[in-house]
């Protein structure tokens, strides 16, 4: 789907846990995240830092978003 | 062979020697013999023998499948009838598409019809490749006609092989996968069978997986945005969250669907308006605070701060969870589509 979208030439940050398979799949813009049942979240921190962390993840993807990239680009994020 | 095998062989106007482009409507002709390809097939194996050819227009038969397909088997039933061939080739159609679908569907009805085995020839990059792969057995073509000689050898190996009654499949004749597993019962367990392959592998000696890995191709990156403050952004999740009570159905694996739901006006979303449907994962996180996995809290921030200029009012989810990839394609081409037209510039897609 994020292929699709970007062949529709609309720039797709893919905020994803599982990295090998979003670089498999072939996505362009990689946002790792936090975990696979709570990717932009992280239940042990309080709702404040949660939401900070979620509220960081997404500057990231919206960098991504602003980058010309030549292939696929993993953009890490400080989750601290 | 004592006796040769009989082909019924199925060609475009333009290979049966009737005319190009010009000429691609013609309806279905049948004619004794072989012709173009044909021929050329008998002389590499003679225990070929062509009884008779159907010649179609590609754009005939492109514009009507069915109805071609019905006429071709009407045809050949008065023409030739039954018991008069042992075998239908259909091309090779290479890369050419409208031929491709012409070989896939006349393959399938005649096949059906006479009760005889089929075998047609496409360059695995032929879209009938995908229609048909799982229904009949193709053998791999070169891109082009330059390749017409090596493509049609493999062929005639293949028909007579599939002639005197043998199963075929790609770990046994040059044909393609039909992408079908068999179960098998194996001597010993996974682990031995992967430590022996490794040993092998370090030895510097041949590997063949037991389960090749899909490939996927490539899309070039989409030119970035200018600024996000300045641009419309759409959320979309494969992570299947959606309005309490799921109003789509979407399936919780191997998703058929995806829906549409509107964010307008709302500032995040909680528990008791969103929950999660995805089958693959734990969804207590997410049940309880769907912004986990559809981050809208944060976007709405982001949005308040001029960060993002505006968020699209509505948001796009399915599951991906054992989702068929041809699926999960046409879901993206058609939320792509939706969200051009609507004037989105960028989007955030979180999956779980």
């Amino acid at each position: 789907m994020v292929k699709e979208l970007e062949r529709a030439g609309l720039p797709t940050a893919h905020v994803c846990s599982i990295i090998t398979i979003s670089k498999t799949v072939g996505a362009n813009r990689i946002v790792p995240s936090v975990a696979i049942p709570h990717p932009l979240g992280d239940p042990r921190r309080t709702p404040e830092a949660e939401f900070a962390l979620r509220k960081r993840l997404l500057e990231r993807a919206l960098e991504a978003l602003q980058t010309a990239v030549s292939g696929q680009q993993v953009f890490e994020t400080d989750i601290g | 062979m004592a006796q040769p095998l009989r082909v019924l062989h199925v060609l475009n106007q333009f290979f049966a020697g009737l005319g190009g482009e010009e000429h691609a409507n013609l309806p279905p002709a049948l004619f004794r013999g072989a012709r173009g390809p044909g021929k050329l097939l008998q002389q590499l194996e003679p225990d070929i023998e062509v009884v008779a050819t159907v010649a179609t227009g590609d754009n005939y038969v492109a514009e009507h499948l069915q109805q071609a397909a019905d006429e071709v088997v009407a045809l050949v039933a008065a023409e030739i009838g039954e018991g008069a061939f042992d075998l239908v080739i259909a091309g090779p159609a290479f890369g050419a598409g409208r031929y491709g679908m012409a070989c896939g569907t006349l393959c399938l009805a005649l096949g059906r019809r006479f009760d005889v085995p089929v075998v047609t020839a496409l360059h695995e990059d032929n879209p009938a490749v995908d229609t048909f792969r799982r229904e009949l057995t193709i053998v791999p073509a070169s891109a082009d006609v330059m390749g017409m000689r090596g493509t049609l050898m493999r062929v005639a190996q293949v028909a007579v092989r599939l002639g005197v009654g043998e199963a075929l499949d790609a770990t046994n004749a040059p044909v393609l996968s039909r992408g079908l597993r068999r179960n098998r019962f194996a001597q010993r367990t996974g682990a031995e069978r992967a430590i022996e392959m490794l040993l092998r592998k370090v030895a510097g000696e041949g590997v063949v997986t037991e389960y090749p890995m899909p490939k996927f191709e490539r899309v070039p990156p989409a030119a970035p945005i200018a600024a996000a403050a300045r641009a419309t952004i759409a959320l979309v999740t494969s992570g299947g969250i959606v309005p309490r009570g799921n109003p789509d159905h979407i399936e919780s694996a191997s998703a058929s669907r995806y829906g549409r739901y509107s964010i307008a006006g709302l500032d995040a979303l909680s528990a008791a308006t969103h929950q999660s449907v995805h089958g693959g994962y734990d969804p207590s996180y997410a049940n309880a605070d769907p912004n986990r996995v559809l981050p809208l809290d944060a976007a709405r921030a982001l949005e308040r701060e001029g960060r993002i200029g505006k968020l699209f009012d509505s948001y796009f989810a399915t599951v991906g969870n054992a989702t068929a990839v041809r699926r999960a394609q046409r879901f993206g081409e058609e939320i792509a589509a939706t969200l051009v037209n609507e004037g989105v510039q960028a989007v955030i897609f979180t999956s779980t």
